[in-house]
């Protein structure tokens, strides 16, 4: 995982480069809701680029820091979402409230 | 493990959740050879991963025990049961329904077996209450 944060525009980018089973959305949740507690960002982009796998456990992960996001008045967006991913992420709903922006 | 199978493997390991990798890649490397597409082995992978993952969480809730994973070929047909000793569950129809989750505390979704039984061709569950679960599951790959 790879975590940017700038400083001009208050936007912390989160590069996730794991594959996302419960095992490791465990470990990227907690580092995630770390930094997002430590800037205060007001723009949260989740890059899913570099993530080879996502099961269901991905669905929680990013529902969670979603509602952290919110909770702190940040705005949370996802970028990058392969068809594999996206499917599971239809399937679930969460797309109706959390926006897929194209870079 | 049936001999009737073209081509059959079966694999223990304890719930540790470090294991869910090694599972779906190991029932991955097993079926590589019938030649899936990306998206066929990215199925038969998360419905694996699914379902190890509900043994170890579920099933077991992290105590130790063991997941049993069998995998048997024929033609090109997969069928793969992953079993284990845990508590079982007692609805399993509520259990299936999307979104429905016993764990919601640890950022489940209640959409595992949802993914299982649309990403595979067929999916059906046995479970008794006390002595654990077995999930069966059944993916043809196309020519
Ligand atoms: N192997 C299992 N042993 C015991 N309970 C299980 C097992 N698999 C699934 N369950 C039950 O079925 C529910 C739904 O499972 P699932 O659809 O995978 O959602 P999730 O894992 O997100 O809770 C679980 O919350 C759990 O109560
Ligand atoms: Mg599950």
């Amino acid at each position: 995982m790879k975590i940017t944060y700038d400083n001009a525009n208050r936007l912390l980018k989160i590069e996730i480069t794991e594959e996302i089973d419960h095992f490791m959305a465990e470990k990227i949740r907690n580092k995630v809701d770390f930094e997002i507690q430590e800037y205060i960002p007001r723009k949260i982009l989740m890059d899913f680029e570099k993530v080879s796998f996502m099961d269901s456990a991905g669905i929680g992960m990013i529902l969670g820091r979603y509602k952290t996001a919110k909770m702190l008045g940040s705005s949370f967006c996802i970028t990058n979402v392969k068809p594999s991913i996206k499917k599971i992420l239809e399937m679930s709903g969460i797309l109706k409230i959390i926006p897929i922006v194209e870079k | 493990m049936q001999i009737n199978y073209d081509n059959a493997m079966t694999i223990e390991f304890l719930s540790n959740p470090n294991n869910e990798a090694f599972a779906r890649i190991a029932v991955a490397s097993f079926i590589a050879n019938l030649d899936p597409t990306v998206e066929e082995m990215s199925d038969v992978k998360t419905a694996v991963s699914e379902a190890v993952t509900n043994s170890i969480i579920h099933g077991y809730e992290n105590e130790k025990g063991i997941v049993k994973i069998k995998v048997g070929i024929i033609n090109k047909t997969v069928e793969i049961e992953v079993i284990d000793r845990g508590k079982g569950i007692e609805d399993i129809e509520k259990a299936k329904e999307p979104l429905y989750t016993t764990k919601p505390e640890l950022e489940r979704s209640g959409m595992g077996f949802t993914i299982m039984e649309s990403f595979m061709d067929e999916m059906h569950v046995e479970s008794i209450i006390g002595k654990g679960t077995t999930v069966f599951m059944k993916k043809i790959i196309k020519d």
